[in-house]
């Protein structure tokens, strides 16, 4: 066995979870504050990546700029769909939210077709390109780069839950409604907040891996793989979330290096089925008490 | 205004047919699909094909997911092995279709059975997931296990054939269809007038309640899989037969979301809005093509942008169902039949 590479391959899959990571915590944010399972989350990520196109390479804005831009364009998306598809279903049965949520992965995809056409892109190259070695191994400086930015918006998503009031309310929310809504919450602009919060962490992954893999309709299928870390991580669990997520990331890497392509998902899979079996309000999740 | 409509036993009540006039617009329906092939041009009858093949899946992912309540994102998988089973048969053993139709069912059950054994532990959102992981894993062996499935490349068959005949043409493919396509309907009907049909029922309504009513719980579960399995395994056997070919991009996921939106276009747990769902999300995309086709002359454009309406409109379609019309085609249908039937008091 050549160590190696294996090493390359793994710090490349590591620095991919760290990716996967920050996309399962925008799940997760939504998840926890309203209980909804977002299937469009590849699809905003990819609606971000493509503003981030539009602004770095139709309009050539400096990347600096357009990075920004296009992550708070995602985020308003997030808070549109949440204010006028999500909030309508309050109450309604889970399958009814999720049927929404792929109905609006839909949309999206469609709107992206029809506004940049269904060939893939490219997007212009704005991180540093010098190789990066970590002691003999040799790391992509895309992927590098992203995992390092994309770590920083981690750092400061967990700084913020634990210690702003936005992110107390947000917690206080996820633990019980009714609770926080006595205590003067705004509980509906909590529900409001997590969506833009969440989608904020998912453009800012699309942007990055859209950078290092390249853009296409098609993008929105990292959701998938993004599902399995949520529910390998458990739903609700923020820890779950950055565990999972860099381990699938390495996971998946590694099985695509090995195995083939063709084997990426139904490793990841295979380690979501167990879960699911085995554990299946995932490996950090809170177990539900169901009573009659 | 329908009168002496009173029932005086509970057989009466479950009855299928409640009235004459019912028997009676039944029978037109039957007509009219038995005069269709004789009228319609080549397109129409391809059009009825794919409606009926639809109409197929979508009672049988009615059956697990409205009448039973468990979310399955694995309905094309389950077709495709129905077809896979049958393009198989047809080539290896040349058995006539009625056998290797059964058979395909039989083997998407035996699937299902499989894919529904984690229902016990997983319910709502995580068993769709399970059901995802299972398609993902079945799309995977439709791909690589290529001394039976042929790879990517896929498998092309032989026209379906019984007694020498063979159903080469669509014309011919539509008198299996749709005669196939109402029997199961039927035989769907039937089934919720029995104990295993309610049994389903109450399992969608509260699955706890219902285990504490007596209900086992694991076995109508994947009763319930396995019949929702074996109709879209018949499916995929008459889609085999129908394009007789079959590759692994033939069932792709978003097919699986296709029969989700048709069931919940339609109406969950109701048949006939499982029948108009599918009907209704077929024929949408082909009016769409329509009307780009005859919007062409005048903007050259248009072709390019009908895929991505067809996106936009899908998901509208779902999105809006959803939030404006959550029981569906059939509630809409039941407004037109009550105003029909409440006429001369209702203004």
């Amino acid at each position: 066995m050549d160590w190696l590479f294996f090493g390359e391959i793994s710090l490349a899959g590591l620095a991919m979870g760290g990716l996967y990571a920050l996309i399962a915590l925008g799940f997760v944010i939504i998840y926890k504050a309203t209980r909804v399972i977002n299937f469009a989350i590849g699809e905003i990520m990819m609606f971000a990546a493509y503003l981030f196109l539009a602004f770095a390479g139709g309009m050539e804005m400096s990347a600096w700029i357009a990075l920004p831009l296009a992550v708070i364009g995602g985020s308003i998306l997030g808070g549109v769909i949440e204010k006028t598809m999500i909030r309508p279903m309050l109450g309604e049965s889970p399958i009814s939210v999720v049927m929404v949520t792929i109905g609006v992965a839909s949309i999206l995809v469609g709107l992206v077709e029809f506004i940049w056409t269904a060939n893939p892109q490219l997007l212009p190259s704005f991180l540093p390109r010098e190789p990066v070695f970590i002691g003999p191994l040799y790391l992509a400086p895309k992927i590098a780069y992203g995992f390092l930015i994309g770590s920083a918006l981690l750092i400061v998503y967990l700084l913020y839950f634990r210690f702003s009031r936005g992110g107390i309310a947000l917690r206080a929310t996820a633990s019980d409604q009714a609770a926080a809504y006595s205590m003067g919450i705004n509980v509906r602009r909590v529900f409001n907040m997590a969506w833009v919060f969440g989608s904020l962490a998912a453009s800012l992954a699309g942007v990055l891996v859209a950078a290092t893999g390249g853009l296409s309709p098609q993008f929105g299928i990292i959701g998938l793989s993004v599902l399995v870390v949520v529910i390998v991580g458990g739903l609700d669990s923020i820890l779950g979330a950055l565990v999972a997520g860099v381990f699938i990331g390495w996971l998946e890497t590694v099985a695509g290096a090995y195995l083939g392509g063709e084997y990426r998902m139904p490793a990841t899979f295979l380690v979501l089925a167990v879960i699911l079996v085995i554990r299946p309000y995932g490996l950090f999740g809170t177990r539900e008490i169901e009573r009659v | 205004m329908r009168i002496g409509d009173a029932k005086q036993s509970y057989g009466a009540d479950e009855a299928i047919w409640t009235s004459q006039t019912q028997k009676l617009w039944f029978g037109l329906l039957l007509v009219i699909l038995l005069v269709f092939p004789f009228m319609a041009d080549s397109y129409l009858l391809y059009l009825g094909c794919l409606v009926g093949i639809a109409v197929i899946s979508t009672t049988g992912l009615n059956i697990l997911t409205g009448f039973t309540g468990l979310i399955s994102l694995g309905q094309a998988g389950f077709m495709g092995v129905g077809a896979y089973t049958v393009a198989w048969l047809s080539l290896n053993t040349g058995l006539p279709f009625p056998v290797t139709l059964m058979l395909a069912g039989l083997m998407a059950a035996a699937v299902g059975i499989l894919v529904g054994l984690p229902s016990l532990r997983v319910k709502g959102l995580y068993l769709a997931i399970a059901t995802l992981a299972a398609s993902v894993f079945l799309h995977f062996i439709f791909a690589e296990w290529e001394s039976v499935t042929g790879g990517m490349g896929g498998l092309s068959l032989e026209p379906a054939h019984l007694f020498g005949w063979a159903f080469q043409s669509d014309f011919m493919m539509y008198f299996i269809i749709v005669p196939l396509s109402v029997l199961m309907v039927f035989a769907a009907r039937n089934v919720f007038r029995t104990r295993i049909g309610r049994a389903f029922i109450a399992i969608r309504d509260r699955d706890i309640s219902a285990e504490i009513l007596g209900i086992d719980l694991l076995r109508y579960k994947l009763m319930s899989f396995a019949l929702s399995s074996f109709y879209a395994g018949v499916a995929g056997g008459l889609f085999a037969y129908f394009f007789r070919v079959v590759t692994p991009e033939s069932f792709p996921l978003s097919m699986s979301i296709f029969y989700l939106a048709a069931v919940i276009v339609g109406g969950m747990g109701n048949l006939l809005g499982g029948i108009l769902g599918a009907a209704f999300m077929t024929l949408v995309p082909e009016a769409l093509k329509l009307l780009t086709a005859a919007l062409t002359p005048f903007y050259p454009n248009a072709p390019v942008f009908m895929s991505p309406m067809l996106e936009i409109i899908f998901g509208a379609l779902i999105v809006g169902f959803l939030i404006f019309e959550p029981h569906g085609l059939a509630e809409i249908w039941h407004r037109i039949r009550r105003f029909f039937r409440l006429w001369p008091f209702r203004n």
